[in-house]
């Protein structure tokens, strides 16, 4: 599993791995909100939680046909199948990596570009914990939705379909985490339900996952 | 016999529109679905039937 | 009654051949009803003292809402039933009754800002109960357009059962979060339609009616798409063979 891992996080950083384009991504989206709602410091601040788990959130979809793609196009998911590994095992290694090439960044970049944004200084540690602890759930989810669309044509948009309605309670609890952090409020109710969310769906919807997986190579 | 519906009647006379409208979008819609799918797999049994 | 027997008409040529007697029964009573409750709560009942007339949209409303919740949970439960027994028409079925919820929910949503607007100001307020059916007309387009993507069969009623398994569990999540979502930004200021609150024996009978004919509209829409879904898969495989032959 551990060869596994390296793997898809070598294919990644590779040229044509896209390893980057998450990033400039939520770049361009940060630096295009203000071009979009004005420049006011005041309502920037208001709204820069928000924004950034959203811009994250939607890095993290655009990467996620990557997921499998690659590997069902020359065959190499149908040999995976084939390894003694289980596939629940298989989906959750290709979550790991997917968080790892992908989400981390953007939960690493979030804070400089919450400068861009008139973040407040108390927020700028919730902002880091509610996405590292909510980056996860996103890419277990969006691994599910990858494997219900893999080998089908124009799957992307079909992709971002399936999963963005899957994504609103990480969204809904991750953004308010960050909320009333850079608010001053307490946390302690979204922390211990984004939390619970992020637990559930990597104990639980790896099953899912693989079911589906193995339904689309028979 | 229309009741009194006043400043309302707006807002209530659209919405029975609407969902009356929708309704019989569906009903239509599944109704005519179902007649050309019926037509068209007769089409074929007959075409069967001209095999055997 | 044995309950075996109900496995019975999970034969599609059983099912046609027995919902040919029970269709137009079905399609009557709904008719029937859903005239009945509406012409009633329109014509025949008063103004509420506190939303003016505004509480005969309460006629469309309340039932379209239920329907649109019923119309996934049956859904869910044809999912299941294809996952564990394998019966194709319970798969059609699913496939079938998606787009009757989807109506259900934009009929709920649209007279949910209709009434909306002449009682908060605004077309569109992000109260939770409004805001659960806008992500749960997301999660019926989302399973609309996965059967409609993929060619194959039986496949396709894998996949979409298992989505609606997982999308169910997401969708009671979203309901608790949107829930907390609004709540937690705007402390006692209830703007949710508080239907259930004592509604007065006048409004309730009629709407029981309407209730009744809108589900009746919603089993008889199944009907009739299921019938169509079966034809259309022996359609297939008969075109398929065809084409092998020629």
């Amino acid at each position: 599993m551990i060869a596994l891992l390296t793997r898809d996080m070598r294919l990644a950083v590779r040229a044509g791995g896209g390893f980057g384009l998450g990033l400039a991504f939520f770049l361009i989206v940060v630096v295009l909100v203000p071009f979009g709602v004005g420049p006011q410091g005041a309502l920037l601040s208001k709204i820069a939680p928000g924004i950034l788990w959203l811009g994250a959130l939607l890095a993290c979809l655009l990467s996620l046909d990557r997921i499998f793609a690659l590997d069902w196009e020359d065959g190499s998911l149908d040999l995976l199948a084939t390894a003694p590994l289980p596939m629940e095992g298989i989906v959750s290694v290709k979550a790991l990596a997917h968080w790892l090439t992908t989400s981390l960044p953007l939960v690493l970049a979030a804070p400089v570009l919450g400068v861009l944004l008139n973040l407040p200084a108390p927020g700028f540690g919730w902002l880091l914990v509610s996405l590292a602890l909510g980056t996860p759930a996103l890419s277990v989810i969006g691994t599910f939705g990858a494997a219900l669309t893999v080998g089908l044509k124009r799957g992307g948009l079909l992709l971002s379909l399936l999963v963005l309605p899957l994504y609103v309670p990480t969204l809904i609890f991750g953004a308010e985490v960050a909320r009333r952090g850079a608010e001053g409020y307490d946390v302690t109710t979204p922390l211990a339900l984004l939390a619970g969310i992020t637990c559930g769906t990597i104990a639980l919807l790896p099953f899912a996952s693989a079911a589906v997986l193995k339904i689309n190579l028979r | 016999m229309i009741p009194e519906l006043g400043k309302y009647a707006g807002a209530v006379l659209s919405s029975y529109g609407v969902s009356l409208a929708l309704i019989a979008v569906i009903v239509w819609a599944s109704l005519r679905r179902s007649a050309r799918v019926k037509t068209a797999l007769e089409e074929i049994e007959k075409r069967r039937k001209s095999y055997d | 009654m044995n309950l075996n027997a109900l496995w019975e008409y999970a034969n599609p040529k059983k099912f046609i051949a027995t919902t040919d007697r029970v269709l137009p029964f079905v399609a009557w009573m709904a008719a029937l009803l859903l005239v009945t409750g509406l012409v009633w709560g329109f014509f025949f009942t008063p103004d509420d003292y506190k939303q003016g007339a505004t509480v005969k949209i309460i006629y469309l409303h309340v039932p379209a809402a239920l329907m649109a919740i019923n119309a996934w949970l049956m859904m869910l439960v044809t999912s299941l039933v294809w996952i564990v027994r394998r019966h194709h028409v319970s798969a059609l079925a699913a496939r079938a009754a998606a787009p009757v919820g989807m109506v259900m929910t934009l009929i709920a949503l649209a007279t949910g800002a209709l009434w909306g607007q002449p009682m908060w100001g605004t077309w569109w307020a992000w109260d939770p109960r409004l805001t659960s059916f806008l992500v749960l007309f997301l999660f019926y387009l989302g399973y609309i357009a996965l059967w409609e993507a993929i060619e194959n069969d039986d496949t396709a009623a894998d996949l979409t059962s298992i989505l609606c398994l997982v999308g169910s569990v997401f969708a009671l999540l979203s309901r608790y979060a949107v829930n907390f979502w609004n709540q937690g930004l705007h402390q006692g200021a209830s703007l949710s339609l508080d239907k259930e609150e004592n509604v007065a024996d006048v409004f309730w009978y009629p709407l029981l009616v309407a209730m009744a004919g809108f589900a009746l509209l919603f089993v008889a829409l199944v009907l009739v798409r299921t019938r169509t879904e079966i034809r259309a898969r022996r359609m297939r495989a008969l075109e398929a063979r065809e084409r092998m032959q020629a």
